[in-house]
């Protein structure tokens, strides 16, 4: 039995339709004979059969629109048996196009180029990522890229910014830093000498501020995206709206709370120099505010440019650590504040919701008190506090 | 018009006559085969078969030496055969297989044979004339011997090429002999709608060549007047026209639906077949028996069988090569 | 000498040093070339080997191709790039892809000498620069000798490649003096050259704009901008690596392309920088290209229509305004 099919009848025909067929069922037909016409795209063309012998059955009937290939009749080849349909010498059963090569195309001759990336230091960051990088402080020369051959890219620069230390500023002219480095040394040995500490720490699942922040970043454009710092830094402005005795000082023996919140936010500088310049009216500030002062903030503090008043006004001090950090930061409060926040690098670690084990993003806050303005208790509860605060990020 | 007439004596010797016959046949079961498997997609692209004009083909290329050069068009699977690349390297080629004449890089329009120096195969109409100057050119300044048999069809004769080529050839008095087979259609246009003058053995004259016009379905007609031509290039006089004079009983191409001719005169042709008209007057001169024509049928059948399941057997080009034999040093 | 008796002088060389090679073209016998530069060498070299051809470029084109797969070297000229769209079929569906569709059997050593470009109020018929055409085909290569040692020297290495080479002579620089070593030979046809070093701007050009190029360097230099000047020479197969280390170290480019904008050869070049060079870009790489125009006649709208050296200028300076 042969099989009779849709031929190909031209370079670009794709189906064919049965106009007529010139035999029925029962008909001799011989090699070379026309035996239908088929309708293609572009005409009309009478078809041979390469069999002799007698149709057996039509399979397509006139008017059907069928893919080349299809089988439209049976013949019984002459000298050969009625059977049924046994893939036949002349027309192959299935005409399956000998294996093509699967279409690879081969990569062309890479083209021999001078080393990339220019110059020795240059480096490799996409000019969206680098324009970023100047507007959020970012250094690109600290990042590490994941862009192709280690490029910076946009991405890189977004996730580096995330972190409230940013990335060291250009270091201070040499004398400068050692002469930072002698004022903060004094500083810190004084604080740990006069303020006796106490630390309380609180594990706090960011999923919400994470989902939250997702879908309010995609009605933002790039520049106006939120990083969760401060979300987290809103979220220590309101708490201390209930804890009043943790925003302010201690002077000359007795606590002096402040009326307003400032949030001063530690900046490490380059070489080791360390400043903390204030948020003014974090509370007040809408998220949006906020991000845009951040910004500033950390932009001047790399240029020095910061003002005396942002230097000397913060009422408690906010420090973090970066991708690169640890989970929990334990710090020395900055005299004559009463407490320091800490934050650590977020992690995805196993959490209990509802009975189940989930993985979920979690910081570890902590503060470092000073038991003369306050005690553990009400550290305590006022990480307590930030936390439920950071269940509602939509709230802040 | 030169013709051969029927004298007593067969004017042609037995073992001659069945050559030919069988070259033809040949070529002729050849192109059926190609036409039967384009249908089922083994051949892509474009077709365009040689059925009815063997004569020409055959005929011609016996005034040509292996020495010789050969430039045929896209309608070459004639003069490849008959010049001597196997069915195999043919249908290997159409089936664009690694084993084909050009590598599968030509398929049924770029045939090219270095050693039986084959030159191809031409897309372009025309295309392939400025070539043959070129060659002949070249032998005439290297004083080799040969001469360059130069096929093409009526629609050539349009374009500019061939003025060209016919002028440059005739002024350089280059050994070209210029081959129109002249099957009256150039694709879907017959010739006296685009032909202000259609005697084309008559546009030689005006370049200075000598040039003649025969019958094409009569293969020694066709052969001796290609003789004559071959003859007077190697005797170094300049170029020569042969129109040959034939008939493609199939479409343009496998695309074709063939609109522009009617079918009474596809049949007037037809009963000029020139594998028949030979094979009549063969038997009328007792030259071809049953039993010949029968063993004759069954070997091409064998050979040409064999040709497909090459072809189907050989591998593919590797895709990794795609970029080789675009530039670059020559092995030697 | 001038840069035509340089090309001169080098099919001198070839001619007496193989015999396989000769030249065919228009009037470059007789008349002595249109410009002159096959001056003298059908007296000396006879006229089978300096070949006066018809005006059918497309049968002497392809007769080229012929000659060369039958064993000969022949040297093409078409009278100019204008002309040569009659013979483009022979060079895009022969010369290019015979190699390629015999399956490797068949090469084809021909040379072909085109003149190009315009500046001399010949009107938009014969005022073409096509070489990023030409540029864009495989199987060919194509030069733009744009120095008068490069006249020389391309010529000789051009003969010796397996495969059809396209040489491309701005009319313009014909009469361009320079110093010639005729004993120095081939010279390199795979490398762009530096032609003047700089460290502020890399300004890219080839051919006939070399020499606007190296005008706008020295203006810059006056104007504390370090310019440095590259000559492409080949313009297929491009030398990416020399236009991207050079890129890499000034970090701005100009290419300066007498080719039409849209689709030109300086599109190509720029798309190579970006993909090769993206990480040191400091601006986006400029062009100056002719305008969108038939090249017109009358020198102020000719002269509009070219790149100009102002041009150049003004194309730096937007991109570094810091300097000034």
């Amino acid at each position: 039995m042969t099989e009779f099919r849709m031929p190909q009848l031209g370079a670009d025909m794709t189906a064919g339709k049965v106009i007529v067929w010139h035999k029925k069922a029962g008909d001799r037909v011989e090699r070379g004979q026309i035996i239908a016409d088929v309708e293609t795209d572009k005409a009309d063309i009478e078809v041979e059969v390469f069999t002799t012998g007698v149709i057996e059955k039509i399979l397509v009937e006139p008017g059907q629109r069928v893919p080349v290939g299809t089988v439209l009749a049976i013949i019984r080849e002459e000298g050969k048996p009625s059977a049924a349909v046994a893939p036949s010498e002349e027309i192959p059963a299935a005409p399956v196009p000998a294996a093509a090569p699967k279409l690879v195309v081969p990569r062309p001759a890479p083209v021999p180029v001078a080393a990339r990336a220019g110059e020795a230091g240059r480096v490799a960051a996409s000019p969206a990522a680098r324009k970023l990088a100047e507007e959020l402080g970012v250094d690109v020369a600290t990042l590490t890229g994941t862009g192709p051959g280690g490029r910076i890219t946009l991405e890189d620069v977004q996730r580096a910014a995330q972190t409230l230390t940013t990335a060291p500023a250009a270091a201070p002219e040499p004398d400068r830093a050692a002469r930072m480095r002698q004022a903060i040394a004094t500083s810190m040995a004084r604080s740990k000498r006069e303020i006796p500490h106490y630390y309380v720490s609180q594990t706090v699942d960011m999923s919400r501020v994470m989902a939250w922040l997702t879908e309010e970043n995609l009605r933002r454009s790039v520049e106006e995206r939120l990083l969760y710092g401060v979300v987290l830094l809103k979220a220590v402005a309101l708490a201390l709206r209930e804890f009043p005795e943790l925003n302010g000082f201690w002077i000359e023996g007795k606590g002096a709370p402040s009326a307003d919140i400032h949030v001063g936010v530690a900046i490490s500088l380059r070489g080791g120099g360390l400043v903390a310049p204030a948020l003014h009216h974090t509370d007040r500030q809408s998220l949006g505010e906020l991000m845009k002062s951040f910004r500033d903030l950390v932009q001047r503090a790399r240029a020095g440019t910061l003002r005396s008043s942002e230097v000397s006004e913060p009422t408690i001090t906010v420090t973090s650590l970066g991708d690169q950090g640890v989970e929990a930061v334990f710090g020395i409060i900055y005299p004559p504040q009463v407490a320091l926040v800490g934050f650590g690098k977020m992690v995805k670690r196993p959490w209990v919701a509802d009975g189940q084990i989930v993985a979920r993003p979690l910081i570890t806050a902590t503060l470092s008190g000073d038991h003369r303005a306050t005690d553990g208790h009400r550290g305590g509860l006022f990480l307590t506090a930030l936390d439920r605060l950071l269940q509602q990020p939509e709230k802040l | 018009m030169a013709t051969s007439t029927m004298a007593e004596r067969p004017p042609v010797e037995r073992e001659h006559a069945l050559f030919l016959l069988r070259e033809m046949l040949r070529i002729r079961r050849f192109e059926e085969k190609a036409a039967e498997v384009y249908t089922q997609q083994k051949i892509h692209g474009f077709l365009h078969l040689y059925i009815g004009e063997e004569a020409t083909g055959v005929g011609a290329m016996q005034a040509f030496t292996a020495d010789d050069n050969i430039v045929a068009t896209y309608r070459e699977h004639g003069q490849a055969l008959a010049r001597g690349i196997t069915a195999k390297s043919l249908m290997a080629e159409m089936y664009g297989k690694a084993t084909g004449c050009s590598h599968g890089h030509g398929g049924s329009m770029h045939f090219f044979d270095k050693r039986l120096r084959f030159y191809g195969g031409y897309a372009i109409v025309g295309g392939g004339l400025p070539i043959a100057v070129g060659l002949a050119l070249a032998d005439k300044l290297q004083n080799h011997k040969r001469i360059t048999a130069c096929y093409f069809g009526d629609g050539a004769v349009a374009e500019g090429e061939f003025h060209e080529s016919l002028n440059l050839a005739s002024l350089w008095k280059l050994p070209v002999v210029f081959l129109c087979e002249n099957n009256l259609y150039a694709m879907g246009t017959a010739l006296e709608r685009y032909q202000a003058r259609t005697d084309i053995s008559a546009k030689a004259a005006p370049y200075g060549l000598p040039s003649n016009a025969v019958d094409g379905m009569d293969i020694l007609a066709v052969e001796q007047a290609a003789r004559q031509a071959a003859e007077y290039v190697r005797g170094g006089n300049g170029p020569f026209l042969l129109e040959l004079r034939t008939y493609r009983f199939r479409a343009h191409s496998m695309a074709d639906p063939d609109l522009y001719r009617t079918k009474e005169e596809i049949e007037q042709w037809k009963k000029r077949d020139p594998i028949g008209l030979f094979e009549a007057r063969l038997r009328e001169w007792g030259l071809l028996s049953d039993s010949d024509r029968a063993q004759m049928e069954a070997d091409v059948a064998a050979e040409i069988e064999e040709a497909c399941a090459f072809a189907d057997n050989s591998p593919p080009e590797p895709v990794d090569d795609l970029l080789k034999d675009v530039e670059g040093p020559v092995e030697s | 000498m001038t840069y035509r008796e340089a090309v001169r002088a080098a099919l001198r060389r070839a001619l007496n040093s193989d015999p396989r090679v000769f030249l065919m073209g228009e009037d470059v016998g007789r008349y002595g070339g249109a410009f002159a530069v096959s001056l003298h060498l059908l007296a000396e070299f006879g006229p089978e080997r300096i070949r006066d051809a018809p005006l059918s470029e497309s049968a002497f084109v392809g007769a080229g191709i012929g000659a060369a797969l039958g064993g000969m070297r022949p040297i093409v000229e078409i009278m100019t790039v204008n002309f040569s769209m009659l013979a483009m079929d022979q060079i895009l569906n022969n010369a290019a892809t015979l190699r390629h569709m015999s399956g490797g059997q068949f090469n084809v050593p021909m040379v072909v000498r085109i003149a190009t470009g315009g500046g001399r109020q010949l009107a938009a018929q014969h005022s073409h620069s096509l070489e990023g055409w030409y540029a864009h085909i495989p199987g060919i290569k194509v030069l733009a000798p744009a120095t008068v040692p490069d006249a020389y020297g391309m010529l000789l290495t051009a003969l010796q490649e397996p495969d059809p080479v396209f040489l491309f002579e701005h009319a313009t620089l014909y009469p361009v003096a320079g110093e010639v070593d005729e004993s120095a030979g081939p010279a390199d046809i795979t490398h762009a050259a530096v032609r003047r070093p700089g460290t502020d701007v890399s300004l890219i050009a080839y051919g006939g704009t070399l020499g606007k190029a190296q005008q706008a360097a020295q203006l810059l230099a006056e104007k504390g901008v370090d310019a440095e000047v590259i000559d492409l020479r080949v313009l297929r197969p491009l030398d990416t690596a020399t236009i991207v280390s050079s890129v890499a170290k000034t970090h701005r480019a100009v290419i300066v392309d007498e080719g039409w904008r849209t689709g030109s050869l300086a599109a190509e070049v720029s798309a190579r920088i970006m993909e090769n060079a993206f990480d040191s870009l400091d601006a986006p790489v400029a062009r100056v290209c002719s305008a969108e125009v038939p090249i017109p006649y009358a020198k102020h709208l000719e002269d509009a229509a070219l790149p100009s050296v102002d041009g150049i200028l003004n194309a730096v300076l937007q991109l570094a305004p810091h300097h000034d």
